[in-house]
Order: C-alpha cells, then sequence, then structure tokens
C-alpha cells in the first residue's frame, strides 16, 4: 500500500478560467416508485421467498438509505430456478416465432410505458446521473428488446444456408454498473432464439431486474421463461455450477470470467464472456481539439468511469499534449457532481464503498508512482460514495493505472509522436475491449481502427451504443458479441 | 537387373516454413510401422511453432483477401498432384482416394471464401443516430488445432482451410499415430507460397504437447476437436488463462461459412454524420 495520501479535491483546487454558472437544484422526484419492503425471488412466475429465508440489504450509494431487503438466493433456489426454465423450456421453444416475438414487443412497450419509473430506480439503487438513466440506459433496454423481437420470427434468414436451435436453459450473471440494459442485452436475444433465462443481477443493483420480474408478469409471459434470482457471488456460482444449464453468459471483470471459464471446463456448457477493458482513446494533432475534449470527458465520467469500454487511457500526440490537457481541466472545472438525481449532475455516485475503495488505492499507487494528479474542483457529499472526476498525467506504460482497470472517473495520459507509436500502445494490454480515435483524416481513421486489437472503435465519437451494433472484445475482454446480428450467436446452435 | 534401392525419405516436421527434426532429437514409430521414424515434438518445438506463427500472423492477415485465396487454391493444386501419394499412405483404399478428393475439395472450397466471408459475417448496423456503423470480421490471430485423427488428412483439410481463410496462422498438433500424410501435407504447404510461420505442423504426443498448447499465453483460439476426452477438462481450464477461444467440431468440422466464425472477432466501427 502506497504511504502516500489522495489531496483532497479541494487542494487542488485552480481558479476556473471563466465565470461558472451556478445551478438551482433540479431534483427529479422519486414519488414514482413505489418500493416494498422486501423483495423475494422471481421462479416460475412468481415472486418465491428464498429457501434460507435470508435476506440482504440494498442501498442508495448516494446517500447510504436502504432501499429494500432483497433475497439471499441459494443454491437450492438456483436450483428451483433452472428447473423451472427448463420446464418451460419446451413450450417456449415449441411456440410459434411470431408468437414469441409479440411477448417481446409486448415488454420493449411496457418498458417505454414505465420509463421514467425504472430510470428513477436505477438511479436510486445504482447512483448513475438520472439524466444517464432516463436518455441513455432506458431509451436503450426497451430499443434492444424492440429490436430482438424483431429477430424472433426471422431466424431462418439471419444466417444463409443454416439452421438455428436454441440451446435451451441459460445462465445470465450480470454487473452493476448499467442493471437494466445488461439485463436487456442478456435477456432479450436468448428469448428471441427460444432459450428460456434464469438472471442473477449484481448485489449491489438488483431493485430494476425484480421490477423487470413485475413488466414479465404484467407481459403475460410465461411462467419460468424468465427467472430472477438475486444474491452474491455464491448465487453465480451455483448457477454456473448447475448441471442443467446449457450455456453461461456473464458481463464482469476477466478475473470472474477467467474462474468461470475454467469452472465450466470440460463440461460442453456454452458461454459468452464480456469482461474488463484498458480503452486507448487517441488524439492526433489534426483533431478538433473541442470535440475531442468532449469525447474523452464522455469517454471516462460517463456513468463515473464504472464502463467497461471507459476511455481510460489518453494517448495524445506530443505536439497537442499542452492544448489538450489544459481545455481538458477547464472543461473538468465545469462538470457538476453530486445528487444522481439532480437532473444537471454530470457525475454521481460511486456504486459501493468497495469499489470507492479499489479506486482510492488505485489512484494513490499512481500518485506513489510519480503520476500528477488533477481534480475537478468540488465539493463531495458527506455521506454516500463519492469520487471526483480526475486526471494522472505524467505516468508510465509501466504504471498501474495505466495498465490495470479502475472502473472509476480516473483517466491516465500518455503521448505518442507517429501513429505506428499509438498503436502499440494502445495494443499494449491484455485487454481489447474498445479504443477511440480523434484525427480529421479519414484514412488515418481507417488504418488506426484496421490495426487497433479491439471489438468496438468509436472514431470521433465515443460511448455510442445501439441494439443494431455488436459489441464485445478481443482478447481477455471475453468472446462472443451483444447487439446486432452477431448478438444472436452466442444464443443459438448453428448447423449448416 | 537388380533390384532398385529406395531413397527413403526422412520424416520432419514442418516449422516456421522450414522441415524441421524435433529439437530434442526423439522420434516415435507409430504402431504397426516398426520401418520409420517419426519426429517427436517438443515443449520447445511448440513454442517455436507458436512464435513463427505470431509473427506470420499480421502480414498474412494483411494480403489481400484475393491472394490468400489464390495461396490457399494453389494447396489445393498441389495436393491434387500427389492424390496418389497420399492415397497410398492413407492406406491405398477407395475410401482413401475419396478423402483425398474431398480435402482437395475443401481447399478449393475455401480458397472461394477468402473474399466472401465478410459479406456473410460482416454487417452495416442500422444505429439510431447520425453514425455510420459497420461491423467487420477480423481474424482472431494464432490458433492450436488439435484436428480429428479419424481423417488424417481430411481433418487437418477442414480445420485449418478455414482458420487460414480468414487471416489467421496455424499450430497443428497432429498427434503420434501413422502422420505421415500430415507431414505430407507440410510439404504440400512449403510449395503453395503459403508464407513461412502462417501453418506449423509438429507431430508428438498429444498428451504430453497439449498442456503448452493450451496454456500459451500468444495463443488466441484452440481447436480441441480431436483432444481426447480425459485430457480436455485440463485443456479447457489452461485456455481460460488468457481467455482463449475454444471450439471443437465432431467427428469432423462441416464445409459451412460458420466454421470460420469460430476463429473471427467481430469489430465495430462507428463515426458520425455531419456537413
Amino acid at each position: 500500500m502506497p504511504s502516500h495520501k489522495l489531496p483532497t479535491p479541494e487542494s487542488t483546487h485552480q481558479e476556473a478560467p471563466f465565470e461558472v454558472f451556478g445551478y438551482a437544484p433540479a431534483p427529479e422526484s422519486t414519488s414514482i416508485v413505489s418500493l416494498a419492503e422486501r423483495y423475494d425471488c422471481f421462479i416460475n412466475g412468481e415472486f418465491t421467498p428464498p429457501h434460507s429465508g435470508s435476506y440482504f440489504p440494498t442501498i442508495n450509494p448516494s446517500t447510504e438509505e436502504v432501499l429494500a431487503q432483497v433475497a439471499l438466493g441459494d443454491s437450492a433456489d438456483v436450483d428451483r430456478a433452472v428447473t423451472a426454465a427448463a420446464a418451460a423450456f419446451p413450450a417456449w421453444s415449441g411456440l410459434t416465432p411470431g408468437e414469441r416475438a409479440r411477448y417481446l414487443f409486448r415488454i420493449a412497450r411496457i418498458i417505454q410505458e414505465r420509463s421514467r419509473e425504472l430510470a428513477v430506480l436505477e438511479t436510486m439503487d445504482g447512483g448513475k446521473p438520472i439524466k444517464e438513466s432516463r436518455d441513455v440506459d432506458l431509451p436503450l433496454v426497451a430499443a434492444h428488446f424492440f429490436y430482438y423481437a424483431g429477430w424472433a420470427d426471422k431466424l431462418e434468414w439471419a444466417f444463409p444456408g443454416a439452421t438455428l436451435r436454441p440451446l435451451g436453459v441459460c445462465g445470465q450473471i450480470i454487473p452493476w454498473n448499467f442493471p437494466l440494459l445488461m439485463l436487456a442485452w442478456k435477456i432479450a436475444p436468448a428469448l428471441a432464439t427460444g432459450n428460456t433465462v434464469v438472471l442473477k443481477p449484481a448485489e449491489t443493483t438488483p431493485l430494476t431486474a425484480l421490477f423487470f420480474a413485475d413488466i414479465c408478469q404484467q407481459a403475460d409471459l410465461p411462467p419460468g421463461v424468465v427467472n430472477i434470482v438475486t444474491g452474491a457471488g455464491q448465487t453465480g456460482q451455483a448457477l454456473v455450477e448447475h448441471p442443467q444449464v446449457a450455456k453461461i453468459a456473464f458481463t464482469g471483470s476477466t478475473e470472474v470470467g477467467k474462474i468461470i471459464q475454467k469452472s465450466l471446463a470440460g463440461r460442453g456448457t456454452h458461454l459468452s464472456l464480456e469482461l474488463g477493458g484498458k480503452a486507448a482513446n487517441i488524439v492526433f494533432d489534426d483533431a478538433p481539439l473541442d470535440q475531442a475534449v468532449e469525447g474523452i470527458i464522455n469517454g471516462i465520467y460517463f456513468n463515473q468511469g464504472h464502463v467497461c469500454c471507459a476511455g481510460s487511457r489518453l494517448l495524445v500526440e506530443e505536439s497537442v499534449a499542452g492544448i489538450l490537457l489544459e481545455k481538458l481541466r477547464s472543461r473538468m472545472m465545469t462538470l457538476r457532481v453530486g445528487n444522481p438525481l439532480d437532473k444537471n449532475t454530470d457525475v454521481g455516485a460511486i456504486n459501493s464503498k468497495m469499489q470507492l475503495e479499489k479506486i482510492e488505492e488505485l489512484v494513490l499507487s499512481g500518485v506513489a508512482e510519480g503520476a500528477d494528479l488533477f481534480q475537478t474542483p468540488c465539493t463531495l457529499p458527506d455521506k454516500g460514495f463519492w469520487f471526483p472526476p480526475t486526471v494522472l498525467s505524467g505516468v508510465a506504460q509501466s504504471s498501474r493505472v495505466v495498465r490495470e482497470e479502475i472502473f472509476g472517473p480516473v483517466l491516465s495520459v500518455l503521448t505518442f509522436r507517429t501513429p505506428e507509436e499509438a498503436v502499440e500502445k494502445a495494443n499494449n494490454t491484455p485487454y481489447g475491449l474498445s479504443a477511440g480515435i480523434w484525427t480529421d483524416k479519414g484514412s488515418r481513421i481507417l488504418w488506426m481502427s484496421n490495426h487497433l486489437r479491439a471489438g468496438v472503435i468509436w472514431a470521433n465519437t465515443y460511448n455510442r451504443f445501439d441494439p443494431t451494433a455488436p459489441f464485445g472484445g478481443y482478447k481477455e475482454s471475453g468472446f462472443g458479441r451483444e447487439g446486432g446480428l452477431h448478438g444472436l450467436l452466442p444464443y443459438v446452435e448453428i448447423s449448416r | 537387373m537388380t533390384p532398385r534401392l529406395a531413397v527413403r525419405k526422412t520424416y520432419k516436421m514442418y516449422i516456421n516454413g522450414a522441415f524441421v527434426r524435433s529439437e530434442s532429437g526423439r522420434s516415435y514409430r507409430p504402431e504397426g510401422n516398426a520401418d520409420m521414424n517419426l519426429p517427436l515434438g517438443s515443449r520447445k518445438d511448440l513454442r517455436d511453432a507458436v512464435r513463427a506463427a505470431r509473427q506470420a500472423q499480421s502480414k498474412w492477415a494483411s494480403l489481400t483477401a484475393m491472394n490468400r485465396g489464390q495461396i490457399l487454391y494453389r494447396i489445393a493444386e498441389m495436393v491434387d498432384a500427389r492424390r496418389d501419394e497420399f492415397q497410398e499412405m492413407l492406406g491405398g483404399k477407395p475410401r482413401h482416394a475419396q478423402e483425398v478428393e474431398d480435402t482437395v475439395t475443401t481447399f478449393v472450397w475455401y480458397a472461394g471464401w477468402t473474399d466472401k466471408f465478410q459479406a456473410v459475417l460482416g454487417t452495416v448496423d442500422p444505429v439510431a443516430g447520425p453514425y455510420f456503423t459497420f461491423t467487420l470480421p477480423e481474424p482472431t490471430g494464432v490458433v492450436g488445432i488439435v484436428p480429428p485423427p479419424s481423417h488424417s488428412l481430411l481433418g487437418c483439410a477442414r480445420h485449418l482451410a478455414p482458420v487460414l481463410a480468414t487471416g489467421n496462422t496455424a499450430v497443428i498438433l497432429a498427434g503420434d499415430a501413422d502422420t505421415r500424410p500430415q507431414l505430407l501435407l507440410g510439404e504440400i504447404l512449403a510449395t503453395s507460397d503459403v508464407p513461412q510461420g502462417v501453418a506449423n505442423i509438429l507431430t508428438g504426443s498429444v498428451k504430453e504437447l497439449l498442456p503448452w498448447l493450451s496454456a500459451h499465453m500468444d495463443v488466441n483460439a484452440i481447436d480441441l476437436s480431436g483432444c481426447p476426452e480425459p485430457l480436455l477438462a485440463d485443456a479447457e481450464r489452461n485456455a481460460a488463462e488468457n481467455v482463449k477461444r475454444v471450439y471443437r467440431f465432431q467427428p469432423v468440422a462441416p464445409l459451412s461459412p460458420y466454421v470460420m466464425a469460430e476463429a473471427i472477432e467481430a469489430k465495430t466501427v462507428w463515426h458520425p454524420l455531419a456537413r
């Protein structure tokens, strides 16, 4: 553990280059969400008390208030859920494709109808700004169901000459950074292709998945097609180890992804993994710098940097490094950090205490290794988990903050002189999820896109998502794609 | 006239474009063939092969699709030219002639895919916003292949051709049965303009070498079709160490473009539309 103490945001305070507006508070009301005191597992179409009788609290990370108690599912609950999913599979996969499509369209519509409620709940349980849950997460969730609903009755045209068969019961384990969106990415393609699912939401953000269970009931989805078992790591492990599960889909850290891949060894279980990243966001000297600054900000501070494809390594061409960093710092002065439910908030709360400690530890290690630290000057709330937007410059390729995924609002800055050097540095990581390129030169964009070993390349933009666009990693960022035509493949057996 | 005294061939592995005995100096006699010594590859041979495959990969992938197609077609031509030799090595029966014929067909078929799989496995993505977004298939990188032993020649062809067609490079672990056909395939590759290192063929004990191939951090994907069941779990566990893509086709990979999907990565590129 480095001995340095992390400077407080105030101590790095610099004069803003211009007068910054004050914003009056504009909090979104939480009255639209009515929370029960406690929530059970959703198994075979019904909310079912957990076998253990135990519940755990889920809190609002911006206030540390307990929102509700949630069932601690164990292997007995997982077994009941898998059994229900297996029992529902023949009928669900045997439905006419058109009927399966209609159920998914129904779900998409209900999500649209209840989008404000779900957005507010997502922000309460996860800490992300309401601006993002309202304008990014929820529209994408509905769009994802809408997109795969359309595939359900067109599968025979998806892959020329091939016959697709569903796999059976899919165990799906999702992270806490985009709880409902990750649920949509998992459930929509699985159901469209005729599978049934058992989903394990993240320990710190289970609530929107449980509201989704209610949506399944509203949609009259046949019992057992979607089952939701809440809990912690052991619940997920029970799902991975269940012999009746035909496929595991996991989104989370590379470390856990490897553990899952190992525990499935020799079992013939299908697997798709969407794991960590350490994306390079590469700025050339001919880039529109102001636009690039917006892209850098969006790339690393969107969702507090709790984004596997976050542009966490800024690679900037040496000749413009000075001016770019100056512009970046001045833009950072205007970021509003605070109450996630405030409609003006740019950066919300860190999702959990554990994550906050991880971010703090890594940033400290960066400072100990000689990094220059700059943070948005801001007053952080007393309660809750907070970390100000941070830039670490003067770091080396070998620094931990350059090599390791921080999963927080922390940007590390490196420089380069030639496109070849940019590619070399960008690819110098076991990860390969995403990358950004900022330049006015079209041929260079294509050359760079060609040479970067990453599954998603954003050129002159960053952090764009769409159900029609495949998303997923190279190398240790995982395998399989979510979204688009490619997103069907992890859920089918394909025979020519 | 006195009977002709044959000039016998020394069988060698094909690594980095060269014909080599095992660096270990070891050899083995396949069951029922006491008169031949085949190379018993070592883990150093395997590492050499992976290094060669890695070095060759980006250049192989950057050849034009047309060029890769011509090289795969050239492989078919070379197999065709030595069909009698292959048939005799395989056992000399009519079904062996068929296996050679199927091998030729396989290379011809995938030769034609090098500039077409992008149309089947790539997409233009109609995103909801002012962006032009497309998804291209790219090679995964270095692929380790344990071909199914049931068809010593066709097994190699069906599992190697799709990997090469998409721009990957390969290390084949051919096992320690009578691997003369696989070693002869090395000679075919050497005379088909396949750049050195792009395809490497090792013979030896799968049990001994597979742990090293499956655990190698510079191998991106592994085809375990020919992996004996008792070795499978360990191989897959090793493969997780660098999140390798693992796949199997049994009894042998079909002629299907979706076989190519196992060793490709989908890359999605976004760019804004603006005046």
